[in-house]
């Protein structure tokens, strides 16, 4: 797309880890919503992402998130007859989510998003001081 | 006038085009089955100086980073088979810029020669 391809590499990058900052922050702010039934609970989200070649820069690889993947994990069943949302035997249903996990995944996906914007910025400079070349 | 800038005007554009590789690297760190690259620029400058390059139409330096090109191994593969080591590329990108930037000096004197001459101040 463009002359200098660095920028479509480390943005498509800082897109698809931005994405995955999003998933984590809807399943840790999702962690404690219950629901009547095993179905209607919330389930984790992940993104799926893939290498793919930049336009006009075939040999270049960024990053593309393919698709957000649900958890087949089942709910977790909680007994709490005085919840609004209780089934008839005094159920509701939690989603599996692990904050743990959610707050390792985080902090993953912050660390590589840094990592992008120093390349980008990196590049940026680069780029910078070869355009005022001669001044 | 490429005669002029000589071998590090081929050399920049060299070190470009593996500064790309190695933020391709990056940006791939956590793509599942992603293997990382390395240009090798010895390779490359020797494909980008021999005068069969460009030979085919194609852009001589694109395929001479082409040719340079090898799959590097990781020292620790990730079980979803990527072969990215984030604090590896970091080092190797910072190295490649300073290289960069060595190039773009070499040239950029070059270019205040030219100056000096064209103006005669």
């Amino acid at each position: 797309m463009s002359n200098l391809p660095i920028f479509d590499v480390a943005g498509s990058a800082m897109q698809a880890q931005s994405v995955r900052l999003n998933t984590v922050a809807s399943n840790l702010a999702n962690a404690n919503t219950v629901a009547g039934t095993p179905e209607g609970a919330y389930r984790a989200k992940q993104p799926v992402f893939a290498a793919e070649a930049i336009p006009d820069h075939q040999s270049l690889a960024g990053v593309r998130v393919t698709e957000v993947r649900e958890s087949t994990a089942e709910a977790v069943k909680r007994y709490d007859p005085g919840n609004p949302l209780a089934d008839a035997q005094g159920y509701v249903y939690a989603p599996d989510v692990d904050p743990v996990a959610q707050m390792v995944d985080m902090i993953s996906a912050s660390r590589s998003y840094q990592a992008n914007v120093e390349v980008f910025n990196s590049a940026k400079e680069l780029a910078v001081a070869t355009l005022t070349m001669g001044r | 006038m490429s005669d002029f800038l000589g071998l590090h005007g081929t050399a920049l554009i060299l070190r470009e085009q593996r500064l790309q590789v190695l933020a391709s690297n990056l940006a791939n760190a956590d793509t599942p089955g992603f293997q990382a690259q390395d240009m090798d620029f010895n390779t490359a400058l020797q494909a980008a100086l021999s005068p069969a390059a460009g030979a085919g139409g194609e852009d001589p330096y694109q395929s001479a980073a082409n040719l340079a090109r090898y799959d590097r191994p990781s020292a620790q593969p990730s079980l979803d088979g990527n072969t990215v080591d984030t604090a590896r590329e970091q080092a190797a990108f910072s190295q490649a810029a300073l290289e960069y930037r060595a190039s773009m000096t070499f040239v950029e004197s070059k270019v205040r020669t030219m100056l000096t001459a064209i103006t005669g101040q």
